[in-house]
C-alpha cells in the first residue's frame, strides 16, 4: 500500500465524522484555498497500515492489518474512534459534539480563480468581488482543524447582537446571493454581445462599439441628453442604441434582457463615483 | 460601382475643398490679406483658435512640400449590403473622399478589415467597391478578413498578405500582423465560431496577434538589401506595439519586430485596428493609427501612449462622427505627417515633428470631450 493510499484509507475511515469535522472547519474558502499541509505518517516496523488524522499530527498504527490488506468496517470504526479520542485528549477546549449531525448540503466547489487570459464562455467579465471588505464572496479564515479548539471557544464566548432575523444569514447564504448576482451580470454580458438576442436586423451588437461596456458611462445618468432634447436614463440610451445602430425594437423597462444589460453595465463600472448630469 | 449619387456631406466637403484650393492659388500678398481677414473674423467671433483648420492648411501649402502623399481607407467591416447598408454607405463615402483629392494621392492604402466576418459575399463586395478608387490601391489584411478561411479567399482576391515595394525613395513593407497561435483546434471550433471569437474585442478566448517568426525572418531578409538611411514605412494592421492586451490592441512579438527596424534612421509604422486617433513614438519608430469608416473604438482604460492626443469622444447619434479616412504626407526627410480626415469635424494633423520632438513641437489641438 502506497503512502497516498494510506491517506485515502485514513480519510475513508473518518467518514462517519466528516459532517462534524466539516462544520467545525467552516466553509471552504472560495478563492485561494489554504494549502493543505502534508501529513507524513511514520512507517510501521511490522509493515502494518499507519493512519493519519486530518489534524495533520495524530497517527495510529493498526496492528495486524498489513499494507495492501483491507480493513473491515468494525476495525475502521474502532480505529477512527481511537484517533478521535486521541485528538480530544490533545484538544480539551474543543466543544466537540459527539452526536453525528444530519448532513448539510454545501455550496458547490467554486471554479478556480479566473485568469483573464484563460478560455471561458461566454466572453465575459472578470469576477466581481461582491464584498470588497472580505476580498471574496466568502470570508476566509475561521475555525480549521489546525486551529484546534481555541478558536471555537473564542467565538463561542464573543458577545454578538443576536435574535435579529434580518441579519441572521450565513456565509453560505452570502455565497449564494453573490453567485446569483454574478449570474445576472453574466446574462447581461451575453445579451450585450449577441446581435440576435438584441433583435438586431443588421447583425450589430453593443460590444462592437463598447468593448467591456466601455464608454457607456452609466454613472453620468440621469442627464439631459442634448440630442434627445430631454433627460435620459441609462436604459433610454440602451434603447436608443438598440433602435438606431443595432436596428432592433426597443425593450420594455421590465424586459429581462434590459434588466440584465443594466446589471452588466453597472457591474463593469464598479468603483466609479456616481456623477449624475455629467456632460 | 458608379457613384452618381453623392451624399450631402460629400457635396459639402467638395465645395469646401474647392474653396480652400482657390485660397492656395492666391499670391502671397493676397494670402496675407485673406488670412488677416479670416483671423479678424475669428477674433471677432470670439473664437480663440490658433489651430484653426483653414489658416494652418493654407500656411502649410506654402511652407512645406511633401515628397509625395498617399491616402488610406481602413477598417470598413462590411457585411453584405442586404444585411447592413450602414457600413456600405460609409466605405462609399470614403471612396468619394479619396477620389475627390486633388492632387490625387500616389496610391491608396487599404488598412485591413475589409469584411466583418471574412465571408465571400463581404470580401467580394469590398473588392468591387475598392475598384472604383482612381489611384492604385495597396491592400493589407485584417483579422476580420482572415479567420474564417485563414485568408484563402483574401489571397485569391488580393494576392500575398505580406510584400514590399519602393516608391520615390521610400521603402514600404506591408505585414500580415494579425496571425494568432492556434486556439481553435483543441476547442474543436467551427471556422465561423473561430471567426466570431476573433471578431470580438473583449473576450479572452483568442490568442494575441503576432507577426510570427517566419514573417520576421522574411522581414529581416527584405530589409537586408535596404540602405539604413532609406526611409522605411511599415503597414501593419495591428499596432506593432503593446497598447492594451485584453482588447488585442497588441502585437505579441512587437519588441522583436521593433528590434528589426531599429537600425534604420527613419521608420514610420501606419496601423489600423484601433479605430481612433492614436500616436506613439518608440525610439526611432513613429506610429500612426488609422480611422475606421465603420465605427470608432473607445480609448482603452490603460496603456494609451503618452503622445496620443485623444480625439473628442464621438457623438453616438451621428453614424459618421469619430469615423473617417486620411492622408499621409511623406516629407522630404522621409517621415510622415498624418492627416486624420474625421468626418463631420475639422481634420487633425499629427506631424512627424510632434512625435520626434517628444511632444514639444507642433502639438495637435487638444481634446475638448475626453473619454469617460
Amino acid at each position: 500500500m502506497t503512502f497516498k493510499m494510506k491517506l485515502l484509507v485514513g480519510t475513508g475511515a473518518l467518514l462517519s465524522f466528516a459532517g462534524g469535522v466539516a462544520l467545525a472547519s467552516g466553509p471552504a474558502a472560495r478563492t485561494a484555498a489554504p494549502e493543505v499541509k502534508k501529513h507524513q505518517v511514520p512507517v510501521s516496523k511490522d509493515g502494518d497500515i499507519v493512519l493519519g488524522l486530518c489534524d495533520g499530527e495524530t497517527t495510529m498504527e493498526v496492528d495486524g492489518v498489513k499494507d495492501g490488506q483491507k480493513m473491515t468496517r468494525e476495525q475502521a470504526q474502532r480505529v477512527s474512534g481511537a484517533l478521535m479520542a486521541e485528538w480530544l485528549k490533545k484538544n480539551p477546549d474543543a466543544n466537540w459534539d459527539p452526536v453525528p449531525l444530519p448532513a448539510v448540503a454545501q455550496a458547490a466547489t467554486p471554479p478556480p480563480p479566473k485568469n483573464p487570459e484563460a478560455p471561458r464562455s461566454p466572453p465575459g467579465v472578470p469576477r466581481t468581488p461582491e464584498k470588497p471588505t472580505a476580498g471574496g464572496s466568502v470570508v476566509q479564515g475561521g475555525v480549521r482543524p489546525e486551529s484546534g479548539g481555541k478558536d471555537v471557544k473564542k467565538q463561542a464566548g464573543a458577545p454578538i447582537q443576536d435574535g435579529h432575523t434580518y441579519g441572521a444569514f450565513s456565509e453560505r447564504d452570502e455565497a449564494i446571493w453573490a453567485a446569483s448576482t454574478q449570474a445576472f451580470v453574466e446574462e447581461g454580458n451575453r445579451v450585450f454581445h449577441d446581435g440576435d438576442l438584441l433583435g438586431s436586423t443588421v447583425a450589430m451588437s453593443c460590444d462592437m462599439c463598447h468593448p467591456d461596456a466601455s464608454n457607456t458611462h452609466p454613472e453620468t445618468y440621469p442627464k439631459y441628453q442634448v440630442q434627445l432634447g430631454r433627460v435620459a436614463l441609462l436604459r433610454d440610451m440602451i434603447n436608443w442604441c438598440i433602435e438606431n445602430p443595432v436596428r432592433g425594437k426597443p425593450m420594455a423597462d421590465d424586459d429581462p434582457r434590459m434588466r440584465a444589460m443594466e446589471a452588466y453595465i453597472y457591474a463593469k463600472r464598479k468603483g466609479t463615483a456616481l456623477e449624475y448630469g455629467k456632460k | 460601382m458608379a457613384n452618381k449619387f453623392r451624399s450631402i456631406e460629400t457635396k459639402h466637403y467638395a465645395e469646401r475643398d474647392a474653396f480652400f484650393e482657390d485660397l492656395k492659388k492666391l499670391d502671397r500678398r493676397a494670402f496675407m490679406r485673406v488670412a488677416g481677414i479670416s483671423a479678424g473674423i475669428v477674433a471677432g467671433m470670439g473664437l480663440r483658435s490658433p489651430h484653426s483648420f483653414q489658416l494652418v492648411n493654407v500656411a502649410d501649402a506654402q511652407e512645406t512640400k511633401p515628397r509625395f502623399s498617399f491616402a488610406y481607407i481602413s477598417d470598413t467591416h462590411l457585411y453584405e449590403q442586404k444585411l447592413n447598408d450602414r457600413f456600405v454607405r460609409a466605405i462609399l463615402k470614403a471612396v468619394d473622399d479619396v477620389n475627390a483629392l486633388d492632387p490625387q494621392p500616389d496610391f491608396v492604402l487599404f488598412g485591413g478589415d475589409l469584411a466583418q466576418l471574412g465571408q465571400a459575399s463581404e470580401l467580394k463586395l469590398g473588392a468591387q467597391i475598392l475598384k472604383s478608387i482612381k489611384a492604385p490601391v495597396k491592400m493589407m489584411v485584417g483579422e476580420h478578413d482572415w479567420f474564417l478561411d485563414m485568408g484563402e479567399l483574401w489571397r485569391e482576391l488580393f494576392g500575398a498578405p505580406n510584400y514590399s515595394f519602393d516608391h520615390k525613395g521610400v521603402h514600404f513593407v506591408v505585414l500580415n500582423s494579425i496571425l494568432e497561435k492556434d486556439f481553435w483546434t483543441e476547442k474543436k471550433l467551427t471556422p465561423m465560431e473561430r471567426m466570431k471569437i476573433v471578431a470580438g474585442l473583449d473576450n479572452a478566448l483568442q490568442s494575441r496577434f503576432e507577426v510570427g517568426s517566419e514573417q520576421r525572418e522574411w522581414l529581416k531578409k527584405d530589409l537586408a538589401k535596404v540602405d539604413k538611411k532609406t526611409p522605411v514605412i511599415v503597414f501593419s494592421h495591428s499596432p506593432l506595439y503593446k497598447y492594451y492586451k485584453p482588447w488585442n490592441f497588441w502585437t505579441d512579438d512587437a519588441d522583436e519586430v521593433q528590434a528589426i527596424l531599429k537600425p534604420f534612421d527613419k521608420v514610420t509604422v501606419i496601423h489600423g485596428h484601433t479605430h481612433q486617433l492614436l500616436s506613439n513614438q518608440i525610439a526611432n519608430i513613429s506610429f500612426h493609427g488609422m480611422l475606421s469608416t465603420a465605427w470608432p473604438w473607445p480609448y482603452a482604460p490603460e496603456g494609451l501612449p503618452k503622445l496620443t492626443v485623444q480625439m473628442n469622444r464621438p457623438d453616438p447619434f451621428s453614424q459618421f462622427d469619430g469615423c473617417g479616412n486620411g492622408r499621409m504626407d511623406v516629407l522630404e526627410a522621409g517621415l510622415v505627417n498624418k492627416l486624420y480626415n474625421l468626418w463631420e469635424r475639422n481634420p487633425i494633423t499629427v506631424r512627424a515633428s510632434y512625435l520626434t520632438s517628444g511632444g514639444k513641437q507642433d502639438v495637435p489641438p487638444r481634446t475638448k470631450l475626453p473619454s469617460y
